[in-house]
């Protein structure tokens, strides 16, 4: 029986999952004669580290997801630097844009999104591509074109202040770059945050070099001067970063006459209208999944893996619980599920906390004992343990307080404690199960030098940590005694 | 007992527990700690109530014989005769490995080697395993895999204080071998001591910087510490080039977790875990240990090699002042895996399965190569495989209590049932012993003499110190008594600790842990040897990759990893995950520290630690007893609330018997590599008793 033929169009963050997924149910290929189609002239690569790349941190080779031998170690027909340009559903083969023919039985497209450009007077050529001194912040190339210009010191606008171009931001501030956002909402990342998150937010930015433009929608590209803006102010800049957000790419299955909203419509079973086509990660529209993050992307690989090997046929994508956290330097920001709840809300439970001086806004929403949105900002330790509530379903711990604040909490036991407050049952030496009651007696019936009490009760001979402590209980004892 | 006046002479040894083999002094039955590197003069509550044993009226003192269901006294040739005639018609019956045995990581290096070729000369089994296999394997696969040699530390152990940074990894060594803590003190003190560990441990209290991992997830929290090496620009290049292979794969893995991704899987936050990267980093000496809470896992040997990765990524193995490292736990687990009582291995770390290997050691045996049987089952393989029709019919345990320390210990119980014959050799009437046809009473430390390994890879000679009581036997005896009944030159198993220990060396001379140059001489000089010793005229090896590491390339080798997660998901039947482990007063089965009397009044039964709102949440509250149950059995405990608990994760400590057996509840899914069962982490249900 020959192999069955599966072609993914896209070979990027998804189309090499789905590879990688493929081959690990199926490592020899006997069962599945897999092709992957990939435009850009490059193995794939993880667009998630490029925002460390921007900030210098990571060498552009590292990012790549694959090595060299990965196609043939693997048994994959890859073919880079080929875009498809038709797909005949009839005929069940696509075109490639060298002309070329690749016939399938079943076919996965996994292109991704692009880059939205706003309307923006010259900020595109006639082409509709980017102007000069204009970059998207998409790809490993736009990295390389970004670095190349933004040298230390050189002004940057960032044109979108959503958790993208904050993490573009922070790596150009980091290197140094002057870094301007603007952003035509009232606060930053408002699909995340609300507004008292994101005045904290742009104000811990701030700190770290980043002005913001609130409020402002850039009118005019000047070349090699910058931004006008809709109230007539200017923004100096030597380059453009735009990160105004992304639109699926749909192109291809349109003309193909599947089914297309905002993205290429799938079932959970990810199949689009056409039963022999599926999609993937950016490019489709499932009801719970949300656009622009990578673990919806691989879940859905892993899930179409099971079907399309046949490897487990009652696999089905029910949604990806989101959890977005900002990739950027000195700032722990993590926003999961729905935060949009005023405090007051008489159907939710809320908690909330704002520290703008210390860099902290905590708010939790819980609903039936369970975590259903969160803002943690600044607070890392509380971010990961209510991740962990709200990714397994737990019940949230009766001390809210205690979940909200993390490490931040103060501890119940008051820290300088001293002898006299130890009840007696405590246990000072836990190598030799030594109480401070045991201590006493053995004081009182004469040990009153620590090497003493040490030999009376062996306290202090296994690990030595409470010699400090049965010390200070010796010098408590002969002041009250 | 009564003393002569030359025992009351204190004899210098070490204590009978852990692998921290602290020195210490008996006199009589007195103990008192002793200056020695690895305890600086400090002993736990176990080391200082270990005379109690000595003495206990628990001991047996005379051989046992099931006669019509009851265990009789026996004299020592009929217990032995009975023995060797069964063992030889179940052998003539089902073949030669019908018979098996199972060791232990307590046991001595001479016992170890004895008893490998016991089975393999005397009864000509493949059948031979130890309950090492419980604890250490997945640290020995790993460290064989990355640096092709397994010594536990391959440096002292007073190097750690001089690190800025220790990495402990599921290590609680403040309650399994607590004077080991003064070692890190220096770190702690500089703000050094990283714990990983799911639980707020006493060792995590005293760590500068706590990671609870959710159980079941230290694999991942390694590759994103590892991610954020590499991202931050961390990586130790030209140790890389130099002395290492295969990072480029491991890389292809370690990129895709990324510290965020890392968070939402493990719980550790991502700043967390880029702290620990540049702690580590840029340390002067650093250190990264792994043991138990790594390693009891069916992904514990990839678990190991992530943490071990990281460690090469940092370039700290092979470097003077820094390195990686597992901490042992038995007594003598780390010569308790070089001698051949494993299923698949010879003494001297040898491969059972290398011809060259086999050719040697038969050429010391005098026995011929082609005599020598395959490898075996591991030991829960072999537990399970008893009394099956392809399984052993006969087994013999010597220093182990499988019926409360292996998993899914009442399916144990059950194939021990089933079996025609079981011999077990051990102190006191444990509750594997009392399931055995023949009992037979043996000797304990300060009655014999014997080597033991430490955990850094030591040789130590503990000496006799005081008479056995009347009656008992060691276990050499014992193997030597039955070798001669099943046939086997007397002079082929030497009763003599010093006798076997020369044969030892001999067997070991070119292997991995080659012993051939250590002499009871020159441990009784009080020469601190460290394997290799391949000479007489050698110092040892304190420090064994500063040149080279073992393969034979000299570099290490990366392996590459990736996170798998627990063998056993929670779900609505079972809703909380289960964590086993230790606390300060017991030692592994609790078959000795539970009959001392103080360390049992200290911890007298077994209990569940669970954080107060999952107590509410499933009816029990502190100080109740609650049953808890698994796909595999039930158990109960006592309810302990402590609040810094994760509120899906319970903890039971493993040493008690009967109904409290932790191991009631535990999942035997196996690590691929090293056969370790998942002890660390299973699905259970908590409701009250």
């Amino acid at each position: 029986m020959s192999p069955r033929k599966i072609v993914v169009l896209g070979y990027g963050m998804a189309g090499a999952r789905l590879a990688d997924e493929i081959r690990r149910r199926d490592p020899d290929g006997t069962g599945i004669a897999l092709t992957v189609i990939g435009a850009e002239p490059h193995h794939a690569y993880n667009r998630v580290l490029l925002s460390a790349v921007i900030g210098g941190t990571m060498q552009p080779d590292l990012v790549r997801l694959h090595d060299p031998g990965w196609a043939d170690e693997h048994h994959v027909d890859l073919r880079t630097g080929v875009a498809a340009t038709d797909i005949d559903r009839d005929r069940r083969v696509v075109t490639l844009d060298d002309g070329s023919e690749v016939d399938y039985d079943a076919l996965v497209i996994a292109l991704g999104s692009k880059p939205w450009l706003p309307p923006v007077e010259d900020l595109t050529g006639e082409d509709g591509l980017p102007a000069p001194g204009v970059v998207t912040f998409r790809t490993l190339e736009d990295c390389e074109r970004i670095l190349a210009v933004a040298k230390a010191g050189a002004p940057v606008a960032v044109l979108g202040g959503g958790l993208l171009g904050l993490e573009a931001a922070r790596g150009l501030a980091g290197n140094g770059n002057l870094v301007t956002v603007v952003h035509p909402a009232g606060h930053v990342m408002e699909r995340q945050l609300d507004p008292g998150a994101g005045r904290v937010l742009a104000r811990i930015l701030g700190t770290h070099g980043i002005d913001f433009r609130l409020n402002a929608s850039a009118a005019r590209y000047l070349p090699g001067g910058g931004l006008k803006l809709d109230d007539g102010s200017k923004v100096a800049a030597d380059l453009v970063v735009v990160s105004a957000g992304v639109r699926a790419e749909t192109e291809l299955a349109r003309r193909a006459g599947l089914t297309v909203d905002r993205g290429i419509v799938v079932d959970d079973t990810l199949r689009t209208s056409d039963g022999r086509i599926s999609a993937i990660g950016d490019c489709a529209q499932h009801p719970d999944a949300v656009s622009g993050l990578v673990e919806p992307a691989w879940q859905q690989a892993a899930i179409l893996a099971d079907l399309l090997t046949g490897t487990r046929v009652s696999a089905r994508y029910k949604g990806t619980r989101v959890v977005t956290k900002l990739k950027a330097r000195g700032v722990d920001l993590t926003a999961l599920g729905d935060p949009h709840t005023d405090v007051h809300d008489p159907d939710a439970e809320v908690l909330s906390l704002t520290d703008p001086t210390g860099g902290r806004y905590t708010k939790l929403v819980i609903r039936e004992d369970r975590v259903t949105g969160a803002i943690l900002l600044g607070a890392p330790d509380a971010a990961a343990t209510i991740t962990q509530l709200y990714d397994r379903g737990l019940p949230v711990p009766a001390d809210r307080l205690a979940v909200l604040l993390g490490r931040a909490l103060p501890s119940g036991v008051p820290a300088a404690a001293g002898p006299a407050d130890l009840p007696a049952s405590a246990v000072v030496c836990r190598c030799n199960s030594v109480t401070k009651g045991r201590l006493v007696e053995a004081f009182r019936a004469g040990a009153t030098e620590v090497a003493e009490l040490a030999s009376a009760t062996r306290a202090t001979t296994g690990c030595g940590s409470c010699r400090d402590t049965v010390s200070g209980i010796a010098d408590w004892l002969a002041t009250t005694s | 007992m009564t003393l002569t006046a030359d025992q009351q002479v204190a004899t210098a040894t070490h204590c009978p527990y852990c692998a921290l083999q602290c020195g210490m002094t008996v006199s009589g039955t007195t103990i008192a700690p002793r200056e020695f590197p690895t305890n600086g003069g400090g002993l736990c509550q176990k080391g200082w109530t270990s005379g109690a044993l000595l003495t206990s009226p628990a001991r047996l003192a005379t051989p046992l014989v099931r006669v019509d269901g009851e265990l009789v006294p026996a004299s020592w040739d009929d217990a032995l005769d009975l023995v060797a005639r069964r063992l030889t018609e179940i052998q003539a019956r089902h073949g030669k490995d019908a018979a098996a045995m199972f060791g232990g990581g307590g046991l001595t290096n001479e016992k170890s080697y004895l008893l490998g070729k016991f089975a393999r000369v005397a009864l000509g089994t493949s059948q031979v395993d130890y309950n090492g296999r419980f604890c250490m394997s997945s640290a020995a696969a790993a460290g064989n895999k990355a640096f092709g040699l397994d010594r536990g530390l391959p440096f002292p152990l007073t190097d750690l204080a001089g690190a800025d940074a220790v990495l402990l990894v599921g290590a609680n060594p403040a309650e399994t071998m607590p004077p080991f803590m003064q070692h890190l003190r220096p770190v702690s003190e500089v703000g050094g001591l990283v714990v990983v560990d799911p639980r707020r441990t006493p060792t995590a209290e005293q760590g500068n910087l706590h990671l609870a991992p959710a159980p079941g997830t230290d694999l991942a929290l390694a590759l994103g510490i590892l991610h954020a090496v590499v991202a931050d620009g961390y990586l130790e290049s030209s140790y890389l080039d130099e002395r290492t292979r295969g990072f480029e794969a491991v890389w292809r893995i370690v990129a895709r977790w990324w510290p965020e991704r890392v968070e939402r899987v493990t719980g550790v936050p991502a700043a967390d875990q880029r702290r620990v990267a540049e702690r580590l980093a840029k340390a002067r000496n650093a250190y990264i240990l792994t043991a138990r809470g790594a390693e009891q896992h069916a992904s514990g040997s990839d678990t190991v090699s992530a943490w071990i990765n990281l460690a090469l990524a940092l370039g700290l193995p092979g470097r003077a002042g820094s390195g990686y490292g597992c901490l042992t736990g038995q007594g003598n687990g780390q010569g308790g895996r070089e001698h051949g009582q494993k299923a698949d291995q010879l003494p001297g770390y040898r491969k059972i399965d290398d011809p060259a290997a086999r050719e040697y050691v038969a050429k010391v045996w005098g026995v011929p190569a082609s005599s020598l049987p395959g490898p075996g089952r591991s030991a829960y393989e072999l537990l399970d495989a008893l009394g099956t029709e392809t399984g052993p019919k006969a087994l013999m345990v010597f220093g182990s209590n499988v019926v409360v320390s292996a998993p899914r210990s009442a399916h144990v119980a059950e194939r021990l049932s089933a079996l025609d014959f079981l011999v077990v050799a051990d102190l006191v009437l444990s509750e594997t012993a009392a399931l055995a046809d023949v009992v037979l009473p043996v000797t304990q430390w300060a009655e014999e003499s014997g080597t033991m390994t430490n955990l850094e890879g030591r040789i130590l000679l503990r000496q006799r110190a005081i008479d056995p009581p009347a009656g008992v036997r060691t276990d050499l005896q014992v193997l030597n008594g039955l070798a001669s009944r099943l046939g086997q030159p007397a002079h082929r198993f030497p009763v003599d600790a010093e006798a076997v220990f020369t044969e030892l060396r001999e067997a070991s001379r070119g292997g991995l842990a080659d012993y051939s140059g250590i002499t009871y001489d020159r441990l009784r000089a009080g020469e601190a040897l460290y394997w290799p010793v391949p000479r007489e005229d050698h110092d040892g090896t304190p420090r064994v990759f500063l040149d080279r590491f073992a393969h034979p390339d000299g570099l290490a080798r990366f392996v590459p990893v990736d996170h798998r997660g627990p063998a056993e998901p929670t779900d609505d039947e079972f809703p909380l995950q289960l964590t086993t482990g230790r606390v300060l007063q017991h030692y592994q089965s609790g078959a000795q520290t539970r009959l001392v009397a103080e360390l049992n009044e200290a911890v007298p039964e077994a209990y569940v630690e669970v954080h107060p709102d999952t107590a509410a949440r499933f009816g029990v509250s502190e100080g109740d007893w609650a049953n808890l149950r698994s796909r595999r059995g039930e158990m109960t405990a006592r309810v302990r609330c402590v609040p810094s608990m994760r509120t899906d994760l319970v903890f039971l400590p493993f040493h008690f018997a009967g109904a409290q057996r932790a191991n009631l509840l535990t999942n035997p899914a196996l690590d691929p590599t090293s056969r370790m069962p998942e002890f660390k982490v299973c699905a259970v249900a908590l409701e009250a008793a």
